[in-house]
């Protein structure tokens, strides 16, 4: 019997019984559609997640803060330096592994005082940094230009913002509905005024911007038919923390951003302190490190520098990415799992349904199974038979399965919005796919074997 | 040598302990084109002669030669095989699968035998064909009569060209004039040259055989009881010239 043959019959047998093999089948479609539609949300997570994570730096980046003497080093307390740009140098000059470095210096006490266009808004942070610290922390220019290293040396007064700080001076331009590019105005930070030459790129996390793209469209059809006004009330701010969504806070910080040249914020902003050295202090220093994967050798490298500009006090400590991304793949991997064994349970009882079908089956043709043997079929064809047509129930309730997970991928969503957009793997289709095949298969055998051990004379004279 | 060989055939169950001899040391030959009819009271062990003979079943002790080839220690697969390509059977219920049509039923064997789907067909066809049935081809099998269905069943036996037909009780589901139609077409097909094995306790049936082999308590009886095998009556209806004499 050829194999289109034993399909086809096992295709008549579900066609036959159309309401038992749905039935049937239900357990699989549940199982494999909630097995894509599982896989598809924790993938949109980690999506996210890494999309955040990534817009901070990746995992190349390793932040060198300025950290308290140690308990046991308290007694060299005034030989510590702290960070200085003598460590920026030694770096360049001796850490091969440090491919790109920065150095950061921050406005001293509360958040400093932007002023420009008559308002005024108080930042949480203003730095002086090299120009290479935009690249450091994957900064795209969109308007204007980064300071260079020419504006360093002459310590201009110039900066470069992020259009967060542009929509609190200037204005967002959803509500002017043109294009706020406030380069060459000049805005003030704690009254010493500076010119404003470049502003970065608009960051928003995939989920924001598809958002953001919908309400533009409403907002033009609403144009269209006349409308003016949004229905959402009056003007107001909604707050720090970009609309209270988690994943877009990296974002928020980042469209937040205010650099300045290293050399404007020593020389201009810090100079007549009374707590000041001869030589620049700095903040941190933000480094990245030529591989992510040799991290461990690049920060040994780093460590011993600085141990030797330090003089052996180790008043530094360094803030890497690897925390961020560990929880990130602790959180989708318990999600993965939890997903996973909801789905597994599914596919395991859609099986079980498949072999009391298919036993509930072959007891009710045990006479079809003798005559067919009777009139020539071997042991191993009637095996196979069944087997086939449990694996045509497991394969029809599996591409049905993954036709119905998009449709529980939309009622998911609908029911609990979530900041990232699933997204449905191939991968995880040809899983699922494949793990209902072979559920199908695993479930026949049992019934199979039985159909195939049946006694032909017993079988014919059954009814 | 004959077609059927059996020599010294036993079949032995055992039931809680106790034995049963439904065949007991059975020596018979049946050679080609022989038209034998198998008769017996219940339980007299015939039908497990006709499993034998079949290749349903191996006996206990004994061997059994079809066409040349011993089958007493065949394993399932090889009984199979026999099955499908030497042997075709009738039964009494028919057994033609209800979900298939008429066509594929006759089709069914040639399907195990792998023949290949446009031959099947042409083949399947002629054998409808051959038992009138040729017009009903798409038909289910619980759309016929009795007797259509009988004779569906007749050309699925035919279809692989076996060497032996076996029908067991074939006109036992049948009422009396359709049950002749059916014995008629076998004698035809005696006629064209085909070994034929009917097992029955009809005496009617077992007059038409030129030889009728009786079972009694799982041997071969020495003489046929002439009503069982319906001589009585074929004497008297026709008085003209010996009735054929038993194996």
């Amino acid at each position: 019997m050829s194999l289109w043959n034993a399909i086809a019959v096992g295709l008549k047998e579900i066609w036959a019984h159309k309401f038992r093999s749905l039935l049937t089948m239900l357990g699989i479609i549940l199982g494999v559609s909630s097995l894509v539609a599982m896989n598809a949300l924790v993938q949109g997570m980690e999506n996210g997640a890494r999309e955040s994570l990534v817009a901070v730096g990746g995992l190349a980046k390793v932040r060198v803060e300025a950290q308290p003497v140690p308990v046991e080093q308290r007694h060299m307390r005034d030989l510590a330096v702290g960070l200085t740009m003598n460590d920026v140098h030694a770096l360049r000059n001796s850490a091969p592994e440090a491919v790109k470095i920065s150095p950061e210096m921050r406005m001293d006490g509360m958040n400093p005082t932007l002023a420009a266009n008559g308002k005024t808004y108080r930042t949480f942070m203003t730095s002086g940094v090299w120009p290479i610290q935009a690249e450091l922390m994957e900064h795209k220019i969109g308007h204007g230009r980064m300071f260079t290293e020419f504006d360093d040396e002459q310590a201009r007064n110039v900066v470069v913002i992020g259009t967060g700080i542009r929509d609190e001076l200037f204005g967002k331009p959803e509500d002017t509905g043109e294009p706020v590019i406030p380069l060459g105005r000049t805005m003030t930070i704690n009254g010493y005024p500076f010119t404003i030459i470049g502003m970065f790129e608009h960051y928003e996390s995939e989920q924001d911007r598809k958002a953001r793209e919908l309400r533009e469209q409403e907002q033009r059809t609403r144009q269209a038919a006349g409308v003016t006004n949004s229905a959402s009330g009056p003007q107001r701010s909604r707050g720090y923390g970009g609309g209270g969504r988690r994943g877009g806070f990296a974002f928020w910080i980042k469209n937040n951003t205010v650099y300045m040249p290293l050399n404007t914020m020593w020389m201009k902003m810090k100079s007549g302190q009374t707590n000041i050295s001869a030589i620049p202090t700095l903040n941190n220093i933000e480094i990245r490190v030529a591989d992510p994967d040799r991290i461990n050798e690049a920060l040994t490298q780093i460590r011993n520098v600085l141990m030797i500009t330090h003089r052996g006090i180790e008043d530094f400590s360094f803030r890497t990415q690897e925390d961020w991304a560990d929880q990130i793949s602790t959180f989708i991997s318990a999600a993965r799992i939890s997903g996973g064994l909801i789905a597994g349970i599914s596919l395991l009882v859609g099986g079980i349904g498949i072999m009391n079908i298919m036993l509930a089956s072959i007891s009710e043709r045990i006479r079809e199974i003798g005559i067919r043997k009777a009139v020539g079929a071997e042991d191993i064809e009637v095996f196979i038979q069944i087997l086939i047509e449990s694996t045509v129930i497991a394969v029809i309730g599996g591409l049905v399965g993954l036709a119905t997970s998009f449709g529980l991928i939309q009622l998911i969503r609908a029911v609990t919005p979530t900041d990232n957009a699933p997204v449905v793997t191939l991968g995880s289709m040809g899983l699922a796919f494949a793990a209902s095949v072979t559920i199908g298969v695993l479930a026949g055998l049992i019934p199979a074997f039985r159909a195939s051990r049946m006694n032909v004379i017993q079988a014919l004279r059954y009814d | 040598m004959a077609l059927l060989q059996l020599r010294s055939v036993s079949k032995i169950y055992h039931l809680g302990g106790e034995e049963i001899r439904a065949l007991d040391d059975v020596t018979l030959d049946i050679g080609t084109g022989e038209f034998v009819s198998i008769i017996g009271p219940s339980g007299s062990g015939k039908s497990t002669l006709m499993h034998i003979l079949g290749c349903l079943d191996t006996p206990s002790h004994g061997t059994v030669t079809l066409d040349g080839i011993p089958v007493q220690q065949a394993t399932a697969r090889e009984l199979a095989h026999v099955r499908n390509r030497k042997i075709g059977f009738v039964f009494q219920f028919f057994n033609l699968l209800p979900k298939l049509n008429v066509v594929q039923n006759v089709e069914l064997p040639m399907i195990y035998a792998g023949i290949g789907g446009r031959e099947r067909r042409r083949r399947a066809e002629h054998a409808l064909d051959l038992v009138e049935m040729g017009h009903r081809l798409k038909n289910r099998p619980s759309q016929l009569s009795g007797g259509q269905q009988q004779r569906v069943a007749i050309a699925r036996a035919l279809v692989n060209d076996p060497k032996i037909i076996f029908a067991d009780e074939p006109t036992g589901n049948l009422d009396t004039h359709t049950g002749e139609v059916i014995l008629s077409l076998f004698r035809r097909l005696s006629e064209e040259g085909r070994t034929i094995i009917i097992v029955t306790h009809n005496p009617e049936i077992a007059a038409v055989t030129p030889r009728r082999i009786e079972i009694r308590n799982g041997k071969i009886a020495e003489r046929v009881d002439e009503r069982l095998a319906g001589l009585d009556r074929a004497a008297a209806q026709s008085q003209s010239g010996p009735a054929p004499s038993s194996a």
